[in-house]
C-alpha cells in the first residue's frame, strides 16, 4: 500500500515550510485516494459485485441450481401477490413512524445526558442496554410482556382497571406495538448519535449565546439544532434505512402475523427465499431496492445540501 | 468440505479400527483407510428436542454396532423453521452440507431439487424394506433420497375422555356430530374446541387433517390437484377443509386466549380437561406423556370426521428423514449408516429411546404391547387401511402461507371459501415457483 | 429554583421513566433466568418460587458440550477482528471523502447507501469467497462483516469528519506530517467519539449476528452465540429460564465493552480535544 504514496511527498513540504501549496496540490496529497482503496476492495468483492450480479436472478426462475429466465414474470408475480399493498403500506408506516420518533426522542434523550444532570451515567448505560441486546431476546422478552392475558402490561393496565388490547394479536395493533419495541430498542443508539454530535459543538456559541441574553429555547433552537444536523442526518438515514428493511423483529415477535397483517416487503421476500422462490425473492429485493432508494436518496441529497448551505 | 472430528477418540480405538476395517476388508469409507474410521456428520435444526434425541439414539446404536464409522449430530441449525429451510437451500447450493442431513419429506424436499443436489438410493437393497407410501414422499421421477427417521402418526382430534364421559357423548362420526357435541360441551362451560394460534402452524391441523374426507370422495384428488385440474374453492368436499375451520370460530367454541395461546398450552388444556378438543398432530403425544404423565390416558384421538358416518378414516403425516449431499465424501459409508436406520433394530432404538409414537414404516419393525391411549387409538385406522397420507406427501404443490390463511379464517377475519380461494392462488404461485407442468 | 435542584429534579424524573420503561424488561429478564423450569413456564413477572440462577448457568455453559464457551471465544475472535478492520478503513475513507470532494462523490455516494439498502446476497458471496479460498475461515468471515458495516461507518465518519476544523490538517502538514501521520495523528484522535460510537455499534452487531456465521462459516464448533440460544428455543417446547439465562449471559460481553467505551465517550466530551 505504502508504494502507491510517493516517497517524497513529506520531503516536499519539509523543504518548503511556511508557503502553503495550491490547495488543490495540498489535497492531492494530503487526502490521498488510495485512502479508499483497501476498504473499497472488500466492499466491491464482498458486497457489490455479488449483490448486483444476483439481480440477474430476478428475471429468471432459479433453483440455486437452475436458471431459466423468464423476463418479467417474478416482478409480475411479485406486484400481483394480494398481500403486497399491505405490506408495502406497513413497510412505509414502520420506516417513517420508526426513524420518526427515534430522531426525536434521540435528540431529547441526548441533550438531556449531555446535559448537567443528576444519575447521568445511569441513564447513559441504561438507555443504550437494549441495544446491546439481540433481536432474538428483545423479541421474546415483548411477546412475554405483550402477552394479552399474562403480560406485565395488560396486567398493570388491569390494576388500574383498564382492560387492555392484545397487543401482538390485535391485527390492527400489532404493527404499531412492534413500532414500539423496535423504538425502544433503537432510541438508545439515536441518542448516542447525538450524544457525539452535542459534545463536539463548541461550549463558545454557548457562552456567547448566554452572554447575549438568549433564552434556553433559543439557544437550542439556534445553536443546538443546527450544530447537530451532521448528527440527524445520520440519525435519519440509518433509521429511515433500518425501519424500511427491518424484519428480523417483526418475525420473532409476530411472524408477520396474525394472518399478514404485520407483513412487510422484508418479511414478504424472506419468507419466498425460505419457501424456495429465489428468483421472486430476488426480483423482491430489487423491487425494495427501488423503493427504499427512491426514498433515501432525495432525502439523503436534500439533508445534505441543506448542511452545506450552513 | 471436510469431516469434522470434534471429539477426539483415543488412538487406541482407532488403531482397533483400522485392523478391524483391514480384517473385513470392507473399505467404508473409501480413499482413507489409513486415518481410522470415517466419521460422518448428521446435520439438523435444534427446533425439536425429540428430533435431536432421536439421531443421537440412532448415531449412538450405529457407532456402538461397528467400528468403521462414527457419526455425530450436528443440530446447530436454526431452530425456527424458515430460517433453517433458507439454511437448508443455501448449504445445498454452496456444496457446504455436511454428510448427512434431516429434513421434511413430502413437498418440502421437492424444493431443495433433490435430483441435483442429493445422493440417490434408488438402488439400495434397503430401499425395498421401506413403506410405498413412504418411498413416494422421499422420490423424484428419477430417484429415492431418504430413509425414514422416525414412526407416522396421525393427524385429527384430540379429545378429552373425562369430559365425554362425564357428558355422555361418543366419538363423533360426522361434522355435524362433531359440532353436536361441541356445542352440549360449550353448554357445560369447557372449552369446546381449543386453538392456539400464538404457534401460528398449528391452525393449519384442521385443515390438512381433513384430507382424508377428501380422498374418500376421490383417490385420484391429488394426481388431479398436482396437475391443475382440481383446486380447493371449487370442489365442494375440499372447501369443507376451509369451511370446517370457519364452523369451529362461528360455533364460539374457541378457548378466550385463542389468537396467543401455544402449543404447550393447548396440550394443558386438553390433557388437563379445560378444554374437549384439540386438533393436533400425533407427536404431540410425547410432549403430553412427559408433561403430563397422570393425564396420559385422559386423551383420545379421532380423525376429523366427514359427511358420512360410513367413510371414516386418519390422515397420516409422513416422518421426516435422513439424507445425503450429492457430493459427500463418504457415499459408502452414508449407505451403511441409511441402511442401519431402515433396519428393525433401528425401530427397538427408537422404540426404547422414544416410546411408542406411531407407526414404523420399516418392513419388519414391531410395536410393542402398550401403546399410549392416542397412539392406541390411532392403530385401529392403520389396521384397517382407512388412512390418507397428507396431501403434501402425494402433491409436491403446497402453498406455503397455509397457515397464515388459516390463521385468519379460524380468527374469523376471513371466510372458509375466500381462504380457500386465497390458498389456491398461493398454491398456483408455488407451483409456478417450482415449475411444474400445467400451471 | 437554583441549578443543583433542576439538575436533580430533571435527573429524578428522567430516572423514574427510565426505570419503567428499560429497567423493568431488564429485570423481567433476570427474574425468569432466576426461576426453574415450570415456574418460569407461564413467563409471569412474578418473585421465582426457588432461585435457581446458578443452577441454571451451570446447565446453560454445559449444554451441547460446552457450546456456549466456543461460542463466546468465536464471537470474540471475529468481532474483534472485523471491527479494527472496519473502523480503520472506513475512518480512512470517510477522512478523505469529507477532506477532498470530487466529482465522484455522488456515485460513492450511491453505492456507500446500496450498501445500507441492498440486502446481500449469500449465494454469490459464498461462490466469490470459494473461489478467493476464504470461505469457511474466521478471516474470510471477518471480511464479509467488514463489507457489510463499510457502509454504516463510513457515512458516520464522513459526517463528522466536516465537523473537524481544516486549520488542524494545515499546520500538521505545515509541520512536514504525511498523508499517514496527519490521518493517524490528527484525524483518528479528533474523531474520537464518533471512532468508539461505531465501535460499539458495530461490535454489538457482529457479536450478535447468527446468519452470516450460519452461512460463511458452518459447523457447530463455529457457532457464535446467538446461535446457542437456538439450544433452549424449541419449536414445540422452549425451556424459557435456560433462554433467558442464556441471554442474559451473552450480553455480559457487549456490555463490559460498553461500560468501558462510555468512558471513553465521557473523556472525549471533557478534554475539550474536538472543540477546536
Amino acid at each position: 500500500m505504502a508504494t502507491l504514496a510517493p516517497p517524497d511527498t513529506t520531503q516536499a513540504v519539509v523543504t518548503a515550510p511556511g508557503t502553503p501549496p495550491p490547495r488543490r496540490k495540498y489535497a492531492h496529497r494530503m487526502y490521498p485516494q488510495w485512502f479508499l482503496l483497501p476498504g473499497a476492495a472488500i466492499f466491491v468483492v464482498l458486497f457489490i459485485a455479488p449483490t448486483f450480479a444476483s439481480f440477474y436472478y430476478a428475471f429468471t426462475r432459479w433453483t440455486l441450481f437452475d436458471v431459466e429466465f423468464i423476463g418479467l414474470d417474478n416482478f409480475v408475480t411479485f406486484f400481483t401477490d394480494p398481500q403486497l399493498s399491505k405490506g408495502f403500506t406497513n413497510t412505509l408506516i414502520f420506516g417513517t413512524l420508526t426513524s420518526g420518533l427515534k430522531v426525536v426522542l434521540g435528540l431529547l434523550i441526548g441533550v438531556l445526558l449531555t446535559s448537567d444532570i443528576w444519575a447521568r451515567g445511569y441513564l447513559r448505560a441504561v438507555v443504550f442496554f437494549p441495544v446491546l441486546v439481540s433481536t432474538v431476546g428483545v423479541g421474546i422478552t415483548f411477546q412475554a410482556l405483550m402477552d394479552p392475558y399474562d403480560g406485565l402490561i395488560n396486567q398493570a393496565l388491569a390494576a388500574l382497571g383498564i382492560d387492555g388490547p392484545g397487543w401482538l394479536t390485535d391485527p390492527d395493533l400489532a404493527l404499531y406495538s412492534i413500532i414500539a419495541v423496535d423504538v425502544w430498542r433503537g432510541v438508545g443508539l439515536a441518542a448516542l448519535i447525538y450524544m457525539a454530535g452535542l459534545v463536539a459543538i463548541p461550549q463558545e456559541y454557548y457562552e456567547a449565546a448566554k452572554v447575549d441574553g438568549a433564552s434556553g429555547w433559543h439557544r437550542f433552537r439556534n445553536i443546538t439544532l443546527p450544530l447537530v444536523r451532521p448528527a440527524t442526518t445520520t440519525v435519519v438515514i440509518l433509521s429511515l434505512i433500518g425501519g424500511l428493511r427491518e424484519f428480523q423483529l417483526i418475525w420473532v415477535m409476530t411472524g408477520g402475523g396474525p394472518g399478514f397483517a404485520s407483513d412487510v416487503l422484508a418479511s414478504v421476500i424472506y419468507k419466498q427465499y425460505a419457501y424456495g422462490f429465489f428468483g421472486l425473492s430476488t426480483a423482491g429485493n430489487v423491487v425494495l431496492f427501488v423503493v427504499v432508494s427512491a426514498v433515501i436518496l432525495p432525502l439523503f441529497w436534500w439533508l445534505n445540501r441543506k448542511q452545506t448551505d450552513l | 468440505m471436510s469431516p469434522f472430528t470434534r471429539r477426539s477418540r483415543p488412538a487406541a480405538i482407532a488403531g482397533l479400527a483400522v485392523a478391524a476395517l483391514a480384517l473385513s476388508g470392507c473399505s467404508a469409507g473409501g480413499t482413507d483407510d489409513s486415518e481410522g474410521p470415517v466419521t460422518l456428520e448428521w446435520f439438523q435444526g435444534s427446533g425439536v428436542e425429540t428430533n435431536i434425541a432421536t439421531a443421537e439414539a440412532l448415531a449412538d446404536a450405529f457407532n456402538a454396532s461397528q467400528s468403521d464409522i462414527v457419526v455425530e449430530v450436528d443440530a446447530s441449525g436454526p431452530s425456527d423453521s424458515a430460517q433453517l429451510d433458507n439454511l437448508m437451500k443455501t448449504r445445498l447450493a454452496t456444496n457446504e452440507m455436511p454428510d448427512m442431513f434431516w429434513y421434511n419429506s413430502g413437498s418440502l424436499l421437492q424444493a431443495l431439487n433433490p435430483d441435483q443436489t442429493m445422493l440417490n438410493i434408488k438402488d439400495e437393497d434397503f430401499v425395498g424394506d421401506l413403506d410405498d407410501a413412504w418411498i413416494a414422499s422421499v422420490s423424484t421421477d428419477d430417484g429415492v433420497y431418504g430413509v425414514p427417521v422416525q414412526t407416522a402418526g396421525g393427524g385429527g382430534i384430540f379429545y378429552s375422555i373425562p369430559i365425554y364421559e362425564e357428558l355422555g357423548l361418543e366419538v363423533p362420526k360426522t361434522w355435524d356430530e362433531f359440532l353436536a357435541n361441541s356445542d352440549a360441551i360449550k353448554d357445560a362451560g369447557y372449552v369446546a374446541v381449543e386453538q392456539t394460534y400464538g404457534d401460528a402452524w398449528t391452525s393449519q391441523i384442521i385443515t390438512l387433517a381433513d384430507f382424508y374426507n377428501v380422498y374418500a370422495s376421490d383417490e385420484d384428488w391429488a394426481t388431479k390437484y398436482t396437475a391443475n385440474e382440481v383446486n380447493f374453492a371449487d370442489d365442494p368436499v375440499a372447501v369443507q377443509s376451509f369451511t370446517k375451520l370457519q364452523d369451529v370460530y362461528d360455533g364460539g367454541y374457541l378457548n378466550e386466549d385463542f389468537a396467543s395461546a401455544l402449543l404447550n398450552d393447548g396440550l394443558e388444556a386438553v390433557a388437563t380437561g379445560t378444554a374437549a378438543h384439540y386438533p393436533m398432530l400425533g407427536f404431540a403425544q410425547a410432549t403430553i406423556a412427559t408433561n403430563w404423565p397422570d393425564h396420559v390416558d385422559d386423551v383420545g384421538y379421532f380423525g376429523i370426521p366427514g359427511d358420512s358416518a360410513d367413510a371414516n378414516g386418519m390422515t397420516i403425516w409422513m416422518p421426516p428423514a435422513l439424507y445425503a449431499p450429492a457430493n459427500t465424501e463418504h457415499p459408502d459409508a452414508v449407505k451403511e449408516f441409511m441402511a442401519f436406520v431402515a433396519s428393525p433394530e433401528a425401530c427397538d432404538v427408537l422404540t426404547d429411546a422414544l416410546g411408542v409414537t406411531g407407526a414404523y414404516l420399516v418392513e419388519g419393525c414391531t410395536l410393542p404391547d402398550g401403546a399410549p391411549r392416542i397412539v392406541a387409538d390411532m392403530l385401529p385406522y392403520f389396521d384397517s387401511g382407512d388412512v390418507a397420507p397428507a396431501l403434501e406427501f402425494l402433491s409436491p404443490v403446497k402453498g406455503p402461507n397455509l397457515m397464515q390463511i388459516d390463521v385468519e379464517i379460524g380468527s374469523g377475519v376471513r371466510t372458509g371459501e375466500s381462504g380457500a380461494e386465497l390458498y389456491d392462488a398461493d398454491a398456483a404461485k408455488q407451483a409456478q415457483q417450482l415449475g411444474l407442468p400445467g400451471w | 429554583m437554583s441549578r443543583t435542584v433542576v439538575r436533580h429534579v430533571t435527573g429524578g424524573i428522567a430516572v423514574l421513566v427510565s426505570a419503567a420503561v428499560f429497567l423493568v424488561p431488564f429485570a423481567f429478564i433476570v427474574v425468569q433466568s432466576l426461576k426453574t423450569g415450570p415456574d418460569s413456564a407461564t413467563l409471569e413477572f412474578t418473585w421465582p418460587v426457588d432461585v435457581v440462577l446458578w443452577e441454571n448457568i451451570v446447565t446453560v455453559f454445559q449444554t451441547r458440550d460446552y457450546m456456549l464457551i466456543t461460542a463466546f471465544i468465536n464471537s470474540t475472535v471475529l468481532t474483534v477482528l472485523s471491527v479494527s478492520i472496519m473502523v480503520v478503513l472506513a475512518a480512512m475513507i470517510g477522512w478523505v471523502l469529507a477532506r477532498r470532494p470530487s466529482r465522484w462523490n455522488p456515485v460513492i455516494t450511491f453505492f456507500i447507501l446500496a450498501g445500507l439498502i441492498v440486502p446481500p446476497a449469500i449465494v454469490p458471496t459464498a461462490s466469490i469467497m470459494q473461489t478467493l479460498g476464504i470461505f469457511n475461515t474466521v478471516f474470510g468471515l471477518a471480511l464479509v462483516e467488514v463489507a457489510y458495516g463499510m457502509s454504516f461507518c463510513v457515512l458516520l465518519f464522513r459526517a463528522f469528519v466536516s465537523n473537524i476544523p481544516r486549520e488542524l490538517d494545515e499546520a500538521a502538514a505545515i509541520d512536514g506530517a504525511g498523508p499517514i501521520r496527519l490521518f493517524f495523528q490528527v484525524g483518528f484522535p479528533l474523531l474520537r467519539s464518533v471512532i468508539v460510537t461505531a465501535i460499539v455499534v458495530q461490535s454489538v452487531a457482529v457479536f450478535n449476528d447468527f446468519a452470516n456465521p450460519l452461512y460463511f462459516l458452518p459447523g457447530e464448533e463455529n457457532a457464535t452465540v446467538q446461535l446457542t440460544l437456538f439450544n433452549f428455543q424449541s419449536q414445540f417446547q422452549t425451556t424459557w429460564n435456560l433462554l433467558f439465562t442464556d441471554i442474559l449471559l451473552i450480553t455480559i460481553p457487549p456490555l463490559i465493552m460498553y461500560i468501558f467505551f462510555n468512558r471513553q465517550i465521557v473523556a472525549g466530551m471533557t478534554s475539550g480535544a474536538i472543540k477546536g
